[in-house]
Protein backbone atom coordinates (compact mmCIF):
# COMPACT_ATOMS: atom_id res chain seq x y z
CA UNK A 1 0.00 0.00 0.00
CA UNK A 2 1.24 3.49 -0.73
CA UNK A 3 2.44 5.31 2.10
CA UNK A 4 1.69 8.83 3.30
CA UNK A 5 5.54 10.40 2.00
CA UNK A 6 6.73 13.19 3.59
CA UNK A 7 6.37 15.58 0.44
CA UNK A 8 2.77 14.91 0.39
CA UNK A 9 2.24 15.66 3.69
CA UNK A 10 4.16 18.82 3.64
CA UNK A 11 2.59 19.71 0.52
CA UNK A 12 -1.17 18.65 2.38
CA UNK A 13 -0.07 20.79 5.57
CA UNK A 14 0.59 23.62 3.49
CA UNK A 15 -2.29 23.56 1.35
CA UNK A 16 -4.61 23.06 4.68
CA UNK A 17 -3.06 25.88 6.23
CA UNK A 18 -3.20 28.05 2.75
CA UNK A 19 -7.23 26.95 2.69
CA UNK A 20 -7.29 28.07 6.69
CA UNK A 21 -5.90 31.29 5.35
CA UNK A 22 -7.86 31.91 1.84
CA UNK A 23 -11.05 31.61 4.01
CA UNK A 24 -10.40 33.47 6.79
CA UNK A 25 -9.86 36.58 4.27
CA UNK A 26 -11.62 36.29 1.26
CA UNK A 27 -15.21 33.89 0.41
CA UNK A 28 -14.99 30.52 -0.66
CA UNK A 29 -14.92 30.26 -4.41
CA UNK A 30 -17.97 28.06 -4.26
CA UNK A 31 -20.06 30.37 -6.71
CA UNK A 32 -18.45 30.03 -10.19
CA UNK A 33 -20.64 31.47 -12.72
CA UNK A 34 -23.62 29.68 -14.39
CA UNK A 35 -22.23 29.87 -17.75
CA UNK A 36 -18.88 28.02 -16.40
CA UNK A 37 -20.06 24.52 -17.03
CA UNK A 38 -23.39 23.33 -18.90
CA UNK A 39 -26.42 23.23 -16.80
CA UNK A 40 -26.55 19.30 -16.23
CA UNK A 41 -22.63 19.72 -14.35
CA UNK A 42 -22.59 20.14 -10.88
CA UNK A 43 -21.49 23.29 -8.92
CA UNK A 44 -18.11 23.67 -8.71
CA UNK A 45 -17.33 24.03 -4.71
CA UNK A 46 -14.02 25.07 -2.55
CA UNK A 47 -14.46 25.57 1.40
CA UNK A 48 -13.00 24.30 4.46
CA UNK A 49 -15.63 21.66 6.01
CA UNK A 50 -14.70 20.84 9.81
CA UNK A 51 -11.56 21.98 8.61
CA UNK A 52 -10.50 20.52 5.77
CA UNK A 53 -10.20 21.78 2.49
CA UNK A 54 -12.80 20.14 0.13
CA UNK A 55 -12.99 21.28 -3.85
CA UNK A 56 -14.87 19.89 -6.66
CA UNK A 57 -14.50 20.85 -9.70
CA UNK A 58 -14.90 19.53 -13.55
CA UNK A 59 -12.08 16.82 -13.87
CA UNK A 60 -8.62 18.28 -15.14
CA UNK A 61 -6.05 15.57 -17.60
CA UNK A 62 -6.83 11.80 -18.08
CA UNK A 63 -4.53 10.48 -15.39
CA UNK A 64 -7.41 8.86 -13.44
CA UNK A 65 -10.88 7.36 -14.66
CA UNK A 66 -13.44 9.19 -13.58
CA UNK A 67 -16.68 7.77 -12.59
CA UNK A 68 -17.84 11.19 -12.00
CA UNK A 69 -19.36 12.64 -15.08
CA UNK A 70 -15.87 14.23 -15.61
CA UNK A 71 -16.11 15.74 -11.82
CA UNK A 72 -13.83 15.53 -9.23
CA UNK A 73 -13.55 16.10 -5.50
CA UNK A 74 -10.53 16.37 -3.28
CA UNK A 75 -10.01 16.25 0.19
CA UNK A 76 -7.38 18.23 1.16
CA UNK A 77 -5.77 18.35 -1.94
CA UNK A 78 -6.06 14.28 -2.79
CA UNK A 79 -8.50 12.74 -4.92
CA UNK A 80 -11.67 11.33 -3.52
CA UNK A 81 -13.20 8.49 -5.66
CA UNK A 82 -16.39 9.74 -6.37
CA UNK A 83 -19.74 8.25 -8.53
CA UNK A 84 -23.01 9.70 -10.26
CA UNK A 85 -25.79 7.34 -9.98
CA UNK A 86 -27.92 7.31 -12.99
CA UNK A 87 -30.69 9.43 -10.58
CA UNK A 88 -28.12 12.26 -10.17
CA UNK A 89 -27.02 11.15 -6.67
CA UNK A 90 -23.49 10.96 -5.85
CA UNK A 91 -21.11 8.62 -3.29
CA UNK A 92 -17.62 8.23 -2.90
CA UNK A 93 -15.64 5.53 -1.99
CA UNK A 94 -15.53 6.22 1.48
CA UNK A 95 -19.90 6.13 1.48
CA UNK A 96 -20.17 3.57 -1.07
CA UNK A 97 -23.79 2.86 -0.23
CA UNK A 98 -24.96 5.95 1.13
CA UNK A 99 -26.35 8.60 -1.91
CA UNK A 100 -26.57 12.25 -1.32
CA UNK A 101 -27.45 14.56 -3.41
CA UNK A 102 -24.62 16.79 -4.58
CA UNK A 103 -20.55 16.02 -5.03
CA UNK A 104 -20.04 18.85 -1.98
CA UNK A 105 -21.98 16.37 0.05
CA UNK A 106 -20.40 13.47 -0.82
CA UNK A 107 -17.26 15.34 -0.13
CA UNK A 108 -18.63 16.46 3.62
CA UNK A 109 -19.62 12.82 4.30
CA UNK A 110 -16.41 11.95 3.68
CA UNK A 111 -14.70 14.72 5.73
CA UNK A 112 -17.63 13.27 8.47
CA UNK A 113 -16.62 9.97 7.94
CA UNK A 114 -12.93 10.20 8.15
CA UNK A 115 -12.84 11.73 11.14
CA UNK A 116 -9.36 13.49 10.49
CA UNK A 117 -7.76 10.60 8.56
CA UNK A 118 -5.69 11.08 5.89
CA UNK A 119 -7.05 10.32 2.43
CA UNK A 120 -4.86 8.16 0.65
CA UNK A 121 -4.66 8.64 -3.14
CA UNK A 122 -6.06 6.21 -5.56
CA UNK A 123 -5.96 4.55 -7.28
CA UNK A 124 -5.26 3.02 -3.57
CA UNK A 125 -8.74 4.36 -2.81
CA UNK B 1 -21.84 -31.43 1.32
CA UNK B 2 -21.47 -27.40 2.69
CA UNK B 3 -23.95 -26.38 4.39
CA UNK B 4 -24.53 -22.74 5.23
CA UNK B 5 -26.10 -22.11 8.67
CA UNK B 6 -28.05 -19.23 10.44
CA UNK B 7 -24.92 -17.37 12.59
CA UNK B 8 -27.04 -17.20 14.90
CA UNK B 9 -27.06 -21.24 15.88
CA UNK B 10 -23.64 -21.85 15.46
CA UNK B 11 -21.94 -23.55 18.40
CA UNK B 12 -19.18 -22.20 20.11
CA UNK B 13 -16.84 -24.78 18.39
CA UNK B 14 -18.40 -23.68 14.96
CA UNK B 15 -17.76 -20.03 15.58
CA UNK B 16 -13.78 -20.65 17.11
CA UNK B 17 -12.98 -22.78 13.85
CA UNK B 18 -14.69 -20.24 11.59
CA UNK B 19 -12.22 -17.35 13.15
CA UNK B 20 -9.62 -19.30 13.47
CA UNK B 21 -9.83 -19.72 9.58
CA UNK B 22 -10.42 -16.66 8.74
CA UNK B 23 -7.45 -15.15 10.63
CA UNK B 24 -5.27 -17.43 9.13
CA UNK B 25 -6.14 -16.57 5.52
CA UNK B 26 -5.58 -12.95 6.73
CA UNK B 27 -1.91 -14.32 8.30
CA UNK B 28 -1.23 -15.03 4.60
CA UNK B 29 -1.94 -12.44 2.41
CA UNK B 30 -4.75 -14.39 1.20
CA UNK B 31 -7.67 -12.41 2.86
CA UNK B 32 -6.59 -9.05 1.53
CA UNK B 33 -6.46 -10.17 -2.43
CA UNK B 34 -10.54 -10.55 -1.73
CA UNK B 35 -10.50 -6.59 -0.51
CA UNK B 36 -8.61 -6.04 -3.29
CA UNK B 37 -11.17 -7.51 -5.88
CA UNK B 38 -13.67 -6.27 -4.23
CA UNK B 39 -12.63 -2.79 -4.18
CA UNK B 40 -11.75 -2.79 -8.06
CA UNK B 41 -14.84 -3.71 -9.00
CA UNK B 42 -16.94 -0.91 -6.92
CA UNK B 43 -14.82 1.43 -8.50
CA UNK B 44 -15.09 0.31 -11.86
CA UNK B 45 -19.04 -0.42 -11.97
CA UNK B 46 -21.16 2.69 -13.26
CA UNK B 47 -24.49 3.00 -14.50
CA UNK B 48 -23.10 4.01 -17.65
CA UNK B 49 -20.17 2.07 -18.76
CA UNK B 50 -19.20 -1.52 -18.17
CA UNK B 51 -20.83 -2.96 -14.82
CA UNK B 52 -20.38 -6.17 -13.00
CA UNK B 53 -20.13 -6.81 -9.52
CA UNK B 54 -22.94 -4.31 -8.55
CA UNK B 55 -25.41 -1.91 -9.75
CA UNK B 56 -26.21 -4.13 -12.62
CA UNK B 57 -28.31 -7.78 -12.88
CA UNK B 58 -24.71 -9.88 -12.25
CA UNK B 59 -24.33 -8.20 -8.48
CA UNK B 60 -26.07 -11.61 -7.35
CA UNK B 61 -24.19 -14.12 -9.24
CA UNK B 62 -20.90 -12.17 -8.95
CA UNK B 63 -21.13 -12.44 -5.42
CA UNK B 64 -22.31 -15.68 -5.03
CA UNK B 65 -19.41 -16.52 -7.31
CA UNK B 66 -17.01 -14.35 -4.98
CA UNK B 67 -18.30 -16.09 -1.32
CA UNK B 68 -18.04 -19.47 -3.10
CA UNK B 69 -13.66 -18.61 -3.65
CA UNK B 70 -13.64 -16.70 -0.30
CA UNK B 71 -15.78 -20.04 1.12
CA UNK B 72 -13.35 -22.44 -0.78
CA UNK B 73 -10.07 -20.74 0.85
CA UNK B 74 -11.37 -21.15 4.32
CA UNK B 75 -12.10 -24.75 3.34
CA UNK B 76 -8.26 -24.86 2.21
CA UNK B 77 -7.65 -23.88 5.88
CA UNK B 78 -10.23 -25.95 7.98
CA UNK B 79 -12.49 -28.41 5.74
CA UNK B 80 -15.28 -28.31 8.14
CA UNK B 81 -16.21 -24.84 7.68
CA UNK B 82 -18.76 -23.17 5.79
CA UNK B 83 -19.47 -19.37 5.87
CA UNK B 84 -22.53 -18.75 8.30
CA UNK B 85 -25.40 -15.82 7.21
CA UNK B 86 -26.52 -12.71 9.33
CA UNK B 87 -30.37 -12.45 8.83
CA UNK B 88 -30.20 -9.51 9.81
CA UNK B 89 -34.42 -8.74 9.71
CA UNK B 90 -34.31 -11.02 13.00
CA UNK B 91 -30.69 -10.54 14.66
CA UNK B 92 -31.01 -6.77 14.28
CA UNK B 93 -29.28 -5.72 17.24
CA UNK B 94 -26.10 -4.19 18.38
CA UNK B 95 -26.67 -7.09 21.09
CA UNK B 96 -26.90 -10.25 18.96
CA UNK B 97 -24.52 -12.88 19.82
CA UNK B 98 -23.18 -12.06 16.41
CA UNK B 99 -21.22 -8.97 17.62
CA UNK B 100 -19.74 -11.27 21.09
CA UNK B 101 -16.45 -11.02 21.73
CA UNK B 102 -16.36 -14.67 20.70
CA UNK B 103 -17.33 -14.22 17.40
CA UNK B 104 -17.27 -11.06 15.42
CA UNK B 105 -16.64 -8.65 18.27
CA UNK B 106 -18.49 -5.37 19.49
CA UNK B 107 -19.56 -1.82 17.77
CA UNK B 108 -16.80 1.09 17.49
CA UNK B 109 -15.39 3.14 20.41
CA UNK B 110 -17.39 6.66 19.93
CA UNK B 111 -13.85 8.48 19.98
CA UNK B 112 -12.44 6.68 16.15
CA UNK B 113 -14.67 4.07 15.55
CA UNK B 114 -12.61 1.29 16.69
CA UNK B 115 -13.82 -2.12 17.30
CA UNK B 116 -12.03 -3.00 20.85
CA UNK B 117 -12.73 -6.25 21.42
CA UNK B 118 -13.62 -9.76 19.25
CA UNK B 119 -10.62 -11.41 17.62
CA UNK B 120 -9.98 -8.48 15.14
CA UNK B 121 -9.95 -5.74 17.05
CA UNK B 122 -6.55 -4.20 16.71
CA UNK B 123 -5.62 -4.70 20.01
CA UNK B 124 -5.52 -8.16 19.62
CA UNK B 125 -3.04 -7.53 16.47
CA UNK B 126 -4.47 -10.03 14.18
CA UNK B 127 -5.97 -7.76 11.77
CA UNK B 128 -4.46 -5.09 9.93
CA UNK B 129 -6.45 -3.07 7.96
CA UNK B 130 -3.96 -3.33 4.68
CA UNK B 131 -6.28 -2.43 2.07
CA UNK B 132 -7.65 1.10 2.89
CA UNK B 133 -8.85 4.32 1.74
CA UNK B 134 -7.63 6.74 4.29
CA UNK B 135 -4.53 6.14 7.26
CA UNK B 136 -6.31 4.25 9.46
CA UNK B 137 -5.25 0.77 10.07
CA UNK B 138 -7.77 -0.72 12.64
CA UNK B 139 -11.35 -1.80 12.15
CA UNK B 140 -13.89 0.33 13.20
CA UNK B 141 -17.89 -0.13 13.24
CA UNK B 142 -20.61 2.08 13.70
CA UNK B 143 -23.46 -0.39 14.57
CA UNK B 144 -26.46 1.27 13.93
CA UNK B 145 -25.04 5.02 13.99
CA UNK B 146 -25.90 6.06 10.43
CA UNK B 147 -28.98 4.40 9.95
CA UNK B 148 -31.30 3.32 12.85
CA UNK B 149 -33.08 0.50 11.64
CA UNK B 150 -31.76 -2.64 10.04
CA UNK B 151 -34.56 -3.68 7.48
CA UNK B 152 -37.24 -5.78 8.80
CA UNK B 153 -38.84 -9.08 7.67
CA UNK B 154 -42.13 -7.17 6.26
CA UNK B 155 -39.49 -4.83 4.19
CA UNK B 156 -37.40 -8.25 3.23
CA UNK B 157 -40.72 -9.99 1.95
CA UNK B 158 -41.67 -7.13 0.30
CA UNK B 159 -38.93 -7.38 -2.06
CA UNK B 160 -39.24 -11.25 -2.78
CA UNK B 161 -42.82 -10.47 -3.96
CA UNK B 162 -41.37 -9.04 -6.59
CA UNK B 163 -41.94 -11.38 -9.51
CA UNK B 164 -39.03 -9.54 -12.07
CA UNK B 165 -35.86 -10.15 -11.33
CA UNK B 166 -34.29 -7.23 -13.00
CA UNK B 167 -35.12 -4.34 -15.67
CA UNK B 168 -33.71 -2.20 -18.22
CA UNK B 169 -31.69 0.19 -17.83
CA UNK B 170 -30.10 -3.16 -15.83
CA UNK B 171 -28.32 -0.41 -13.07
CA UNK B 172 -29.20 1.18 -9.86
CA UNK B 173 -32.15 3.46 -11.65
CA UNK B 174 -33.77 -0.12 -12.50
CA UNK B 175 -37.23 -1.72 -10.71
CA UNK B 176 -37.25 -5.19 -10.08
CA UNK B 177 -36.48 -7.17 -7.68
CA UNK B 178 -32.45 -7.20 -8.20
CA UNK B 179 -32.05 -3.21 -7.34
CA UNK B 180 -34.82 -3.36 -4.58
CA UNK B 181 -32.71 -6.41 -2.90
CA UNK B 182 -29.46 -4.23 -3.74
CA UNK B 183 -31.14 -0.98 -2.22
CA UNK B 184 -30.60 1.75 -4.71
CA UNK B 185 -34.27 1.64 -4.90
CA UNK B 186 -37.38 1.02 -2.15
CA UNK B 187 -37.13 0.03 0.87
CA UNK B 188 -33.00 -0.83 0.28
CA UNK B 189 -31.89 -4.03 2.02
CA UNK B 190 -28.49 -5.00 0.94
CA UNK B 191 -26.85 -0.72 0.98
CA UNK B 192 -28.59 -0.45 4.34
CA UNK B 193 -27.00 -2.84 6.05
CA UNK B 194 -23.38 -1.76 4.58
CA UNK B 195 -24.82 1.41 6.37
CA UNK B 196 -25.92 0.36 9.47
CA UNK B 197 -22.54 -1.22 10.29
CA UNK B 198 -20.58 1.76 9.38
CA UNK B 199 -16.51 2.10 9.28
CA UNK B 200 -14.88 -0.02 6.63
CA UNK B 201 -18.25 -1.61 6.15
CA UNK B 202 -19.70 1.51 4.50
CA UNK B 203 -16.67 1.96 2.12
CA UNK B 204 -15.30 0.24 -0.93
CA UNK B 205 -13.15 -1.71 1.34
CA UNK B 206 -15.76 -3.36 2.89
CA UNK B 207 -14.43 -6.99 3.28
CA UNK B 208 -12.18 -5.80 5.45
CA UNK B 209 -14.91 -6.29 7.93
CA UNK B 210 -15.73 -10.44 8.25
CA UNK B 211 -19.44 -9.78 8.83
CA UNK B 212 -19.02 -9.03 4.89
CA UNK B 213 -19.21 -12.52 4.16
CA UNK B 214 -22.23 -12.93 6.59
CA UNK B 215 -24.30 -10.63 5.29
CA UNK B 216 -23.63 -11.22 1.15
CA UNK B 217 -24.32 -15.15 2.65
CA UNK B 218 -27.79 -13.74 3.32
CA UNK B 219 -28.36 -11.63 0.51
CA UNK B 220 -27.37 -15.06 -1.45
CA UNK B 221 -29.90 -16.66 0.62
CA UNK B 222 -32.93 -13.99 -0.33
CA UNK B 223 -32.20 -15.12 -4.35
CA UNK B 224 -32.66 -18.48 -3.23
CA UNK B 225 -36.19 -17.61 -1.65
CA UNK B 226 -36.64 -15.63 -4.33
CA UNK B 227 -36.71 -18.61 -7.05
CA UNK B 228 -38.23 -20.50 -4.88
CA UNK B 229 -41.49 -18.15 -4.62
CA UNK B 230 -40.94 -16.89 -8.46
CA UNK B 231 -40.28 -20.68 -10.23
CA UNK B 232 -41.03 -19.10 -13.35
CA UNK B 233 -38.95 -15.61 -13.39
CA UNK B 234 -35.42 -16.06 -14.57
CA UNK B 235 -31.97 -14.12 -14.53
CA UNK B 236 -32.34 -11.10 -17.02
CA UNK B 237 -31.31 -10.00 -19.82
CA UNK B 238 -30.57 -13.10 -21.93
CA UNK B 239 -28.66 -11.63 -24.14
CA UNK B 240 -26.93 -8.73 -26.27
CA UNK B 241 -27.44 -6.25 -23.39
CA UNK B 242 -24.00 -3.64 -24.09
CA UNK B 243 -21.83 -2.56 -20.56
CA UNK B 244 -23.91 -5.86 -19.16
CA UNK B 245 -23.37 -9.68 -18.35
CA UNK B 246 -25.95 -11.45 -19.78
CA UNK B 247 -27.14 -15.12 -18.75
CA UNK B 248 -24.74 -16.57 -21.34
CA UNK B 249 -22.04 -14.70 -20.86
CA UNK B 250 -18.69 -15.09 -18.31
CA UNK B 251 -17.66 -13.08 -16.15
CA UNK B 252 -15.14 -11.04 -14.73
CA UNK B 253 -12.75 -11.30 -13.01
CA UNK B 254 -13.10 -15.04 -13.42
CA UNK B 255 -14.06 -15.29 -17.36
CA UNK B 256 -14.77 -19.16 -16.92
CA UNK B 257 -18.12 -18.37 -15.33
CA UNK B 258 -21.86 -17.40 -16.38
CA UNK B 259 -24.48 -16.68 -14.66
CA UNK B 260 -25.95 -19.70 -16.01
CA UNK B 261 -23.76 -21.90 -14.17
CA UNK B 262 -24.53 -20.05 -10.74
CA UNK B 263 -28.13 -19.64 -10.83
CA UNK B 264 -28.34 -23.18 -8.45
CA UNK B 265 -26.82 -22.68 -5.17
CA UNK B 266 -27.11 -26.53 -4.24
CA UNK B 267 -24.60 -27.62 -6.87
CA UNK B 268 -21.97 -25.90 -4.61
CA UNK B 269 -23.52 -26.12 -0.80
CA UNK B 270 -27.60 -25.61 0.52
CA UNK B 271 -28.45 -24.32 3.57
CA UNK B 272 -29.78 -25.36 7.05
CA UNK B 273 -33.54 -24.36 5.99
CA UNK B 274 -33.00 -26.20 2.43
Amino acid sequence: MPELSRRRALGTAAALTAAVAAHTLTAPAASAAPDDHHHDSPEPFDEVYKGRRIQGRPASGSEHHHHGGGFEVLVDQVPLHVMRNADGTWISVVSHYDPVPTPRAAARAAVDELQGAVLLPFPAN
Amino acid sequence: MTVRKNQAGLTADEKRRFVAAVLELKRTGRYDAFVTTHNAFILGDTDNGERTGHRSPSFLPWHRRFLLEFERALQSVDASVALPYWDWSTDRSPRSSLWAPDFLGGTGRSRDGQVMDGPFAASAGNWPINVRVDARTFLRRQLGANVRELPTRAEVDSVLSMATYDMAPWNSASDGFRNHLEGWRGVNLHNRVHVWVGGQMATGVSPNDPVFWLHHAYIDKLWAEWQRRNPRSGYLPTGGTPDVVDLGETMKPWNDVRPADLLDHTAHYTFDTD
